[in-house]
């Protein structure tokens, strides 16, 4: 099968006075589709600077990206977001939602820049993602009337109401509390479960366990990378949690 | 892409961020309406001093007598007597251009009719005096060119007159009145003109044929002053030098001598008055471009300070697929809408204000289309500016360098 993506001596420079910050240094790597892979490394490793570009946010100094067979590095602005808006979904560390809308609105905004979608697909679709993260009952609250977890939900329904093709996390899971932590995870093993391609970004080893897939960064350089082949079932540990009695 | 869907984008980002749109509005409609209403109360005052003006009657110029020489000494206390029936007829007979001319002299009294009586004030004219003045005849007739040469006792009078002496209503033609113990009988009532603009009485007042007054009631050889309307404002400046030339050969002065006469046009005293509010209104166009240049730096203000929200936010938009376009239309629909509705609701307040001004206070105002169109077109252009082109920036730096703006 044809990689979804590829990088090839990938450099990410960050010139900040006179001083020039290497946050990757010739990474390499590809990935397959249906792959659920974790990136693990210690804060500042390069693991955000990584997944920004893989996200098609920002540009490397140098080096190759390939992102279903096609050069990222070639495509003009306006290609790469379509691809943002088509077959990525990202879910950013601090969220990011639109300040003072509610989550309804914040959901349905990648379909709004997409002319496929009509007014109803639209909703359902938002209200469809809503649902999986379990905020259907907190679609009107708008994004300063929620707490971090309920925020960092509302981001990850948002990343995943274009049915994205691949699914790129930085720390998704940070600021949720375990039990809430371990139904995301489920919910990303269901994606994965679909085919699809997940790359979540986490400083926490446990969730390594539940990933096809582990990389681990220091200092902008590879130093690990490691196929899992016994992958844990965050179902089966939430089953186990205690119930809470909401 | 859908322009539909951003027109929604644009609506929804306005209705979340109410207050940061209303902020951005209010700087132009104070801006807008502040513009609007000042140079209305300045129009306004300029065109109520011009209906002054108009009203004294227009290519007006007046000859007064002033103090004589009489070998180089000026002779001061004395009333001015310099100006004769002579120089009336060389003026009526000899200067070019003239529309109406007329002599010219006044007393203030008592006027009398039976138990009733008046102060007002007589003037001794002819049949000309009431074109320059725009005088007319309501009731009865005019006093003829036989009234002027036998010196009859008729006068015409003005309502005010009428109504302090006929208290009942009486007719008062035919009736006879008496100013300084002289009867005049009424043959005529002018027709009322009111109040002029500076609160004078304009029907308080008598007219008889001029040689009457000068003879009978004054006994004196000359006159207060002669009254000459032009044929054009144009010819003004040319007839002021042809009756200064007249008077000066009549009265034989020559080179260097000083005029024993003045001669003012009306056109001459209303440049002073019309230079009066053209300062006011400069300074009242400074005020409202001063509250434009407020509101405009307001509108900066409010934008330049929702910069850095505004750039996370299309740095957002961007990293979910909206493209540089779709965030440029976003933006601009947003501040059209904020601006324009904005520059309605300041061009309504500024002509509401006044309105309101002239409605409540009185005041004349008078609004000008070009303020409306200037300071709408500024504010919202302006508006429509700050807020295009930080978009503009945003929109092209990369995804993620957009959302970490600071
Ligand atoms: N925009 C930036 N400007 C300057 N330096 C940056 C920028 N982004 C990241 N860096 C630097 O690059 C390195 C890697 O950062 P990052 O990818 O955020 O690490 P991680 O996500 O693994 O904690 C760090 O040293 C960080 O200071
Ligand atoms: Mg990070």
């Amino acid at each position: 099968m044809e990689d979804i993506i590829r990088i090839e001596n990938l450099c990410r420079n960050f010139v900040v006075g006179s001083e020039t910050v290497h946050a990757l240094r010739n990474v390499s790597f590809s990935i397959r589709p249906g792959e659920f892979v974790t990136i693990m490394g210690t804060s500042g490793s390069g693991k955000s600077t990584l997944l920004n570009i893989l996200g098609c946010l920002d540009t490397p100094t140098s080096g190759e990206y390939y992102l279903d067979g096609m050069s990222v590095r070639k495509m003009g602005a306006n290609d790469r977001a379509s691809y943002r808006n088509l077959k990525i979904g990202f879910i950013f560390q601090s969220y990011n939602l639109l300040a003072k809308t509610t989550a309804l609105e914040n959901v349905e905004l990648p379909l709004l820049y997409n002319p496929a979608y009509t007014r109803r697909m639209r909703r359902e679709k938002a209200l469809e993602a809503l649902k999986a993260v379990g905020l259907e009952h907190r679609i009107f609250h708008r994004s300063n009337q929620m707490s971090g977890g309920q925020q960092q939900r509302v981001a990850i329904a948002r990343a995943m109401v274009n049915d994205p093709v691949i699914l790129l996390a930085d720390e998704a899971t940070g600021n949720l509390d375990t039990r809430t932590s371990y139904e995301i995870l489920a919910l990303f093993q269901r994606l994965h479960a679909e085919g699809r391609t997940l790359i979540f970004v986490t400083h926490n080893p446990e969730i390594a366990e539940f990933s096809s897939r582990n990389i681990l960064l220091r200092d902008g350089h590879i130093i690990e990378d490691t196929r899992n082949s016994r992958i844990g079932s965050a179902q089966k540990v939430l089953d186990s949690l205690p119930k809470e009695t909401n | 892409m859908n322009y539909g869907n951003l027109i929604v984008i644009a609506f929804r980002a306005l209705s979340n961020n109410k207050l940061r749109g209303f902020l951005t509005m209010l700087g132009i409609i104070i801006g807008v309406s502040s513009v609007i209403s000042m140079l209305a109360i300045g129009e306004g005052s300029k065109i109520s001093i011009e209906k002054q003006i108009q009203e004294l009657g227009a290519n007006m110029i007046v000859v007064t007598p002033a103090n004589a020489m009489v070998g180089g000494i000026r002779q001061n206390g004395v009333i001015e007597q310099t100006l004769k029936l002579k120089d009336y007829q060389a003026i009526a007979s000899e200067v070019p251009y003239l529309e109406s001319c007329s002599p010219y002299v006044t007393k203030s009294g008592q006027v009398i009719s039976g138990a009733n009586n008046a102060p007002t004030s007589i003037y001794g004219i002819n049949e000309d005096y009431m074109d320059i003045r725009r005088l007319s005849v309501a009731k009865g007739e005019m006093f003829s060119d036989q009234d002027m040469k036998m010196a009859a006792k008729v006068c015409v009078v003005g309502q005010t007159v009428v109504d302090n002496l006929f208290k009942n209503g009486e007719d008062p033609l035919g009736q006879v009145i008496r100013f300084d113990k002289v009867p005049f009988r009424i043959i005529g009532v002018l027709a009322p003109k009111g109040y002029n603009s500076m609160g004078r009485d304009q029907d308080d007042i008598i007219v008889a044929p001029f040689t009457t007054i000068q003879k009978r009631l004054l006994a004196i050889p000359y006159m207060h002053g002669i009254y000459v309307s032009v044929i054009g404002e144009q010819y003004t400046a040319k007839v002021i030098q042809e009756i200064t030339g007249v008077l000066r050969q009549t009265h034989g002065i020559t080179g260097g001598q000083e005029d024993d006469f003045n001669v003012r046009s009306l056109e001459e005293m209303s440049k002073v008055l019309t230079m009066a509010t053209k300062v006011l209104t400069i300074l009242l166009a400074c005020i409202g471009g001063i509250s434009l240049l407020v509101g405009g730096i307001g509108i900066m203000n409010i934008m330049y300070v929702s910069v850095t929200e505004r750039t996370r936010e299309i740095g957002l938009r961007m990293s979910i697929g909206a493209k540089g376009r779709h965030i440029l239309f976003q933006f601009l629909i947003e501040s059209i809408i904020i601006s324009v509705s904005g520059g309605v609701i300041g061009v309504g307040l500024g002509i509401g204000a006044a309105l309101a001004l002239r409605f409540f206070l009185g005041w004349p105002v008078s609004v000008l289309l070009y303020s409306v169109v200037i300071s709408f077109l500024v504010c919202t252009v302006t508006g429509v500016f700050f807020g295009w082109y930080p978009a503009r920036k945003a929109s092209r730096l990369n995804p993620i360098d957009a959302i970490r703006y600071e």
